[in-house]
């Protein structure tokens, strides 16, 4: 199954990501080579095989809920790109 | 100085012959006269090193040093370093001053090794050949017009050029085993989940690990035992007892058996890499070990797998860089998500993107089950492919790269040809098994061929004797580039 440019272009917004007509149609065959090779995967049966989302069958720790972290908001911001009065400054995204 | 080993350079400073000041601006100068010509640093901070130094110096005058105590090591720049600039070769942080240390750093420094500098490499660890860093691409010491592999390229090219007598690597899919094949030295990428991925910035994160690159299976236990360890701040992270990784060094390898996987050679590996590994195989042989042939019917769709779930964890994981926060800024924007778009697009290089976009589309409605649920299950048969094996052997043989280094811009204009140089080396990250690379030979053109040593879970400290008693019957492994003495 190949892409479409309109694939490319709805997975770019999706991803954020600013593109192109030159980029999606260049992205579009590359994409397409890169699929290419993945549909070997896509005929081997699976059936009754779990989905392996991990290396090691370890479950997630607990942790007392407890602060554990102290307030290093001055450091974290001294470099970031935008900053004002302890806040992250972006667009406006509010009329 | 130069060609001596981490081990024999901790000797040299135990006995107070050589101070680690001495040491780290012995290194300091050559990088600074040869890192034009290969490109492995990207960021140097001299005055920090020596201070380190200083104090390294000074802890071993109160005889308080631990053997890496006063070693220059190198850091891939994907290891956040507090006060260090931490780009991950990519323009999304080219402006990126680590606020904190990585795991992994800290217990180097913990130890009294010295931050020599921090590697260049594949931006945000994606690549074959360390030649998608916004910074330029690594040259390869054995011919500065190939590649060095990667996405470890700038750490293997600094210890293969005697830049660095050790580094930092990270291996997603064979990031730290195919640079160490391609330039000559040796790398292990240990057991998923026995190093902290703690301030490693994330690419694949249920198949990232960082592990050490070195010349000497000695110097990777060394580096190795010091890197290890369970840290709470990584959910993966696992508890268990600290290891010296050296305790088996030195004991016979008779009756090791040996599996040969038919599949390592049929997939491709050129005439000389299937030559090279044969005969270390037969060297091996002589040392005592067996050997079997095995299978891993599975193997095949290792790459496919791959290409299907590490994209998927990279679009998640990079979804954080929006320019809000930290990093780059796409200069000017007309709205919120204008500079989302702006400064994504501008911030990433092509083949981030490309992944970014990979990923979205596998996860996205109506083709998650299809690809990312199958690569899941498909994961799982490779996984259950090792574990029948490792039933009727002790250790994996195989090359590390069916390659040797390629010619600069060879694949970059063909994702999928630069994808199947990981044939050998995703299947151990797929089922988070420690794998290890180590020189065994030269092509016809004179460059490096690496033996991979794939090894059942918590095996490393047996896999470094294997190469250990290798490098005491073979010479490889000392061999230089040409021009470096």
């Amino acid at each position: 199954m190949a892409l479409s440019l309109d694939d490319v272009r709805r997975i770019a917004h999706l991803a954020r990501i600013g593109i192109d007509e030159a980029e999606a149609q260049a992205a579009l065959a590359q994409l397409n080579d890169v699929f290419g090779l993945i549909a070997e995967m896509q005929a081997v049966d699976t059936g009754g095989v779990e989905p392996m989302s991990h290396a090691l069958d370890v479950v997630q720790r607990l942790r007392e809920d407890a602060v554990t972290e102290t307030d290093q908001h001055a450091l974290f911001q001294s470099i970031a790109p935008h900053v004002e009065n302890g806040l992250y400054l972006v667009p406006k995204v509010i009329e | 100085m130069d060609n001596a080993t981490i081990s024999s350079l901790s000797a040299e400073l135990a006995a107070r012959k050589l101070s680690s000041v001495e040491l780290t601006g012995h290194f300091l100068s050559r990088i600074k006269a040869l890192n034009a010509k290969y490109n492995c640093f990207v960021t140097l901070d001299e005055e920090r090193s020596l201070a380190q130094a200083r104090a390294a110096d000074a802890r071993r005058s109160a005889g308080s040093g631990q053997p890496l105590t006063g070693i220059p090591i190198a850091q891939k720049d994907i290891f956040c370093a507090a006060g260090w600039r931490t780009t991950c070769g990519s323009r999304m942080l080219s402006n990126f001053v680590s606020p904190y240390d990585a795991h992994v750093v800290a217990q180097l420094d913990a130890a009294g090794a010295v931050n020599l500098g921090k590697t260049n490499m594949d931006e945000f660890a994606m690549g074959s050949s360390s030649e998608t860093s916004y910074y330029g691409p690594v040259r390869n010491p054995w011919d500065v017009h190939t590649v060095p592999g990667g996405s470890s390229g700038g750490s293997a090219a600094a210890v293969a050029a005697r830049l660095a007598p050790g580094a930092t690597g990270t291996d997603t899919g064979g990031s730290i085993r195919q640079p160490a094949a391609m330039t000559g030295i040796c790398g292990l990428k240990p057991t998923y989940g026995v190093v902290s991925r703690y301030g490693m910035i994330a690419f694949a994160s249920s198949l990232d690990q960082a592990g050490p690159m070195a010349r000497t299976a000695e110097d990777l236990a060394l580096l190795m035992t010091t890197m290890a360890g369970y840290d709470a701040r990584d959910s993966t992270s696992l508890e268990r007892e600290r290891e010296n990784y050296a305790r088996e060094l030195g004991k016979p390898l008779a009756g090791l058996r040996i599996g040969l996987p038919k599949e390592f050679i049929a997939e491709g590996a050129s005439a000389d890499v299937v030559k090279a590994v044969e005969a270390a195989v037969a060297e091996l042989g002589r040392l005592g070990c067996t050997t079997v042939e095995v299978s891993l019917p599975n193997m095949r769709l290792a790459v496919p797998v791959y290409y299907v779930l590490a994209p998927a964890e990279a679009s998640s994981n990079l979804a954080r860089y929006d320019g809000a926060r930290y990093g780059y800024r796409a200069p000017e924007y007309a709205d919120l998500a204008d500079m989302y778009k702006k400064t994504r697009s501008q911030g990433f290089g092509a083949e981030v993107k490309r992944r970014i976009l990979i990923g979205t589309y596998v996860l996205s409605h109506g083709y998650y089950d299809a690809y990312y649920i199958q690569a899941q299950r498909v994961r799982r048969l490779i996984a259950r492919d090792f574990a029948e094996v490792f039933e009727r052997c002790d250790v994996i043989m195989g090359p590390t790269s069916p390659t040797t280094a390629f010619r600069i811009g060879e694949k970059m204009g063909d994702p999928v040809q630069m994808y199947l140089n990981d044939i050998y080396t995703t299947p151990a990250n797929l089922a988070g098994l420690p794998g290890l690379s180590i020189p065994c030979g030269f092509d016809a053109k004179g460059l490096p061929v690496g033996l991979q040593i794939i090894g059942n879970y918590f095996a490393e400290a047996r896999m470094l004797n294997v190469a250990h008693q290798y490098q005491r019957a073979t010479d490889w492994h000392t061999r230089t580039p040409p021009g470096v003495e």
